[in-house]
């Protein structure tokens, strides 16, 4: 993208105060490297995840048609795009007003804080935008060497197994180091000659066990441990690097689905935090917009900008709001003591209402919450049942005979791990490679954890074929579909779905 | 140099219109956004290809929202329960929706087909004479005045002459400076077409194939009815004898006799002959029957008229062949075999719903 300009003198003095203003309040952010766009050009980067450039696929052509016809029917305008980089990178539309970008900028610098200091971003690269272009650079060359086409429909599989990853073997090693490589060392086993001895006196041992004989009862060992042993030795969460290292492919498809894992890897964090990262940068904004940065003359439009970001529709759930509301509560409860095991204990709902212990520490909370904790332990710890009644959440369930979804609870558990439901493992159902030899025969098993929700059927048997595509031998995927443990399986030629008796297991 | 995202984007409507990798076809949905235009609403179609994932059966399982509420009230429909934790970062809104147009329609067919646009035969176009408003000239009505020009003309002359205070920029347009619009009368062609709908109504033809035959005469309809400035229908129907019939009566009759295709052709030829002149007419006969057609010769009967007195009349004859449980579908061949080169006949099959759009594709994309 070669149109990006730098900022004009004011919004430059601009960014200037907003930066000091923003470091005054104790955030701490990388640099931010502010660009001017125009819409064509936000949308452009908006559809490449924020980057100039990614390796080339409709995908994104398609997210950009939509966003074009977004912005051109009026229906939806990005304002900011800021990404997860050292420098970071924030990109300004450029027919903003003067108090948008003031806002914008102010919220662009609260994410980059998040970015550097949250901990579920702090494995993720920092120089992504180099690697993005490296990425897009590989990919280009391969097209070129085996045709966009086949290119493309490669990378169409590896996107349909993109969530099949680990985001937490990040923060442990789950086994220890292995490079491609090392899976066929050829490195011969030291030779262990009480193998298959036959007991016998010593003058005796020439005959009882000559050297051929014993080879070949090593050998036969050998073969027998071989077959039995079950490969990966613990269940492999992260798909994409299983096949990295297993799958029978050519170098340029290993590297497309590596390239493919780095950005899974990278992009999930901004899955795991949305409502974390959303609320601290809306709580930043609205910080200092009110207090240090507006002019009198922009209250209004001000105001106007910041109710449509945390307008929540009636019935639904807007991150921004939710994010928001949270870190304010957690603010106040710590600013007046609301914690710890005299809070806990105290049942006296009046008393609860009046306490107030003035420990102030609402701000050193909600940073240390902002270091160390995602989406899914951030509403475990912080949603209480005081502040889901305050904010009138409700559990709305399907009712067949109406066709309509109505709301059945206002009860404060069913709410809270519904919510936490929508919230683990980003949303995305939990799978497993568990034998990459099933039934001795080179074919992959996958496990989905069943945790009370199906699969969509159609669409796992359609992934069944990309993985197909990959493993090139039958594959397999238990799960349970309407109670009942199945295993679907394609194997090249059609699709199959068998029950498990419970005498199997 | 064509920009990185116009290539993905290109290569995703090239996947769209089925260009390429036909693999993904089945993936996409033709969603849609609902936009503004001026005061009205529109619909704008969004397609969508989601490459297939491990993931959650959306089998109707509840969620959290936020708001007022008492138990048991309603607050969505199956299609779209509240926002959920995706939602945006623009405020919705409440849209109504309101259908497009059916010459819209007409256009994102022709778009999505790449449909080339109708020629019509040259001797046929009637011509209407039209005003058009072309340029400008220095006297006319008043009502015709062109504001901006006048004052065009008036800055220059008070520029040239040295009168234009550039402090005090007040531009006074005197007679000669005034300018006006100008028309000039153009011939523009006036195009009329009938198309006329046969169909076969005998025994073999069931509901489903019916249905087919609802569905694309709607579509071949919509197309003409937008290429065209006046346009009328006629309806046939057929099994061993041809009845001309009204629109209502063509949709909803089912028959059980046998079939006797060169029935429907003779209505059709004295049709033509005492109401729509070739010399003025663009003429469209389709046929749509499941190609059992009664032995006897009448398939040679067939062939004579269509290839002495149908043809030689028509912008186009299409021939589609639905398929059905009875039929011996034999007819498609001996057309097929007798006009192997014959450009205006054309035929297509017609195996069940999802084939339609193919087959209008062969009818139309002809450009004739």
């Amino acid at each position: 993208m070669s149109a990006t300009r730098t900022l004009p003198a004011h919004l430059a003095r601009l960014a200037e105060s907003i930066r000091a203003t923003a470091s005054g309040y104790g955030l701490d952010f990388f640099d931010v490297v502010f660009e001017i766009v125009d819409y064509a050009e936000m949308n452009e980067v908006a559809s490449f995840g924020g980057f100039p450039i990614r390796y080339p696929h409709w995908s994104f052509g398609m997210t950009y048609d939509q966003m074009e016809k977004g912005y051109s029917y009026g229906l939806q305008k990005i304002y900011e795009m800021v990404i997860n980089n050292d420098p970071s990178y924030a990109y300004l539309l450029e027919c903003n007003n003067l108090v948008d970008q003031k806002l914008v900028m102010a919220h662009v610098f609260a994410h980059v804080d998040f970015f550097k200091n949250n901990m579920c971003f702090a494995p993720t690269n920092r120089k992504m935008m180099d690697t993005m272009a490296n990425h897009g650079s590989r990919a280009r060359k391969y097209v070129e060497k085996h045709g966009a086409d086949t290119v493309e429909s490669f990378l169409d599989c590896c996107q349909s197994l993109d969530n099949l990853i680990d985001t937490h073997s990040l923060y442990m090693r789950r086994r220890p180091k292995t490079g491609r490589a090392a899976s066929v060392s050829d490195e011969e086993p030291a030779v262990d000659h009480s193998v298959g001895r036959l007991r016998s006196k010593g003058y005796m041992e020439s005959y009882i066990n000559p050297e051929e004989f014993l080879a070949e009862r090593r050998e036969h060992k050998r073969r027998q441990t071989e077959q039995k042993q079950v490969f990966p030795t613990s269940p492999e969460r992260d798909v994409l690097l299983f096949l990295l290292e297993h799958a029978p492919l050519e170098r340029w498809q290993q590297d497309l689905l590596s390239v493919v894992r780095d950005e899974a890897y990278y992009f999930a964090p901004q899955a795991q935090t949305k409502i974390m990262n959303e609320g601290w940068a809306t709580y930043w904004h609205t910080k200092m917009m009110t207090e240090k940065l507006l002019d009198a003359s922009e209250v209004i439009d001000y105001a106007d900008h910041h109710s449509g970001t945390v307008f929540t529709q009636p019935g639904g759930l807007n991150p921004y709001k939710l994010g928001l509301e949270l870190f304010r509560d957690i603010e106040e409860r710590w600013n007046r003591g609301q914690f710890g095991p005299e809070w806990e204990a105290c049942e006296d709902w009046s008393e609860k209402q009046r306490w107030n212990r003035d420990a102030g520490l609402g701000r050193q909370k909600i940073f240390e919450v902002r270091r160390l904790y995602s989406d899914v332990t951030f509403v475990d710890t912080f949603l209480t049942e005081d502040f889901c009644r305050a904010h009138r959440f409700f559990h709305y369930s399907y009712n067949k005979q109406t066709d309509l979804y109505h709301i059945d609870s206002r009860e404060f558990g069913k709410i809270k791990q519904a919510l936490l439901f929508q919230l683990t493992n980003y949303g995305q159902p939990m799978i497993a490679v568990v034998n990459g030899n099933h039934r001795n025969r080179g074919e992959l098993y996958l496990l989905h954890q069943h945790d009370g929700m199906d699969l969509q059927l159609d669409q796992a048997e359609d992934t069944l074929r990309c993985l197909y595509r990959l493993w090139q031998r039958p594959v397999h995927l238990e799960s349970v579909v309407f109670e009942r443990r199945k295993v679907l399986t394609y194997d090249g030629k059609e699709h199959t779905r068998r029950e498990i008796k419970a005498t199997e297991v | 140099m064509v920009s990185r995202i116009e290539e993905d984007k290109s290569r995703f409507d090239r996947i769209v219109r089925g260009k390429i990798k036909h693999e993904l076809r089945k993936y996409i949905t033709h969603g849609e956004m609902i936009g503004r235009k001026g005061k009205d609403f529109v619909s704008i179609p969004l397609p969508q290809i989601e490459v297939p994932h491990f993931k959650y059966g959306r089998n109707k399982q509840g969620g959290v929202g936020r708001g007022e509420g008492e138990l048991g009230d309603p607050i969505g429909s199956s299609g779209e329960p509240g926002q959920g934790l995706g939602a945006g970062e623009t405020p919705g809104q409440h849209l109504m929706e309101v259908d497009i147009s059916l010459t819209e329609l007409a256009q994102l067919m022709g778009e999505e087909l790449e449909l080339p646009r109708i020629q019509p035969r040259g001797e046929k176009n009637i011509t209407a004479v039209r005003e058009k408003y072309v340029g400008i000239r220095q006297s006319g009505p008043e009502s015709l005045r062109h504001f901006k020009r006048s004052f065009r003309e008036a800055l220059k002359r008070e520029l040239a002459t040295g009168t234009y205070d550039p402090l005090n920029p007040c531009v006074v347009p005197v007679k000669p400076d005034r300018r006006y619009r100008s028309w000039r009368e153009v011939r523009l062609p006036e195009n009329n077409a009938v198309i006329l709908y046969i169909m076969d109504v005998s025994g073999s033809m069931g509901d489903e194939q019916k249905e087919i035959v609802r569905i694309e005469s709607f579509w071949i309809d919509t197309w003409l009815r937008s290429q065209y400035k006046h346009i009328e229908s006629r309806y046939i129907i057929h099994d061993a004898v041809a009845y001309e019939v009204d629109q209502k009566t063509f949709y909803s009759t089912r028959e059980s006799g046998g079939t006797k295709i060169s029935s429907a052709y003779k209505l059709c030829q004295e049709i033509l002959a005492r109401h729509y002149p070739t010399s003025d007419w663009n003429v469209y006969p389709f046929h749509f029957s499941d190609g059992d057609n009664w032995g006897g010769g009448d398939t040679k009967e067939c062939v004579r008229l269509l290839r002495e007195e149908l043809l030689p009349q028509v912008n186009l004859f299409c021939y589609g062949q639905v398929e059905s449980p009875y039929g011996s579908g034999q007819f498609i061949k001996d057309l097929e075999k007798e006009f192997k080169d014959e450009d205006i006949l054309v035929t297509s099959q017609i195996k069940d719903r999802d084939a339609i759009y193919d087959s209008i594709k062969d009818f139309l994309g002809k450009g004739r």
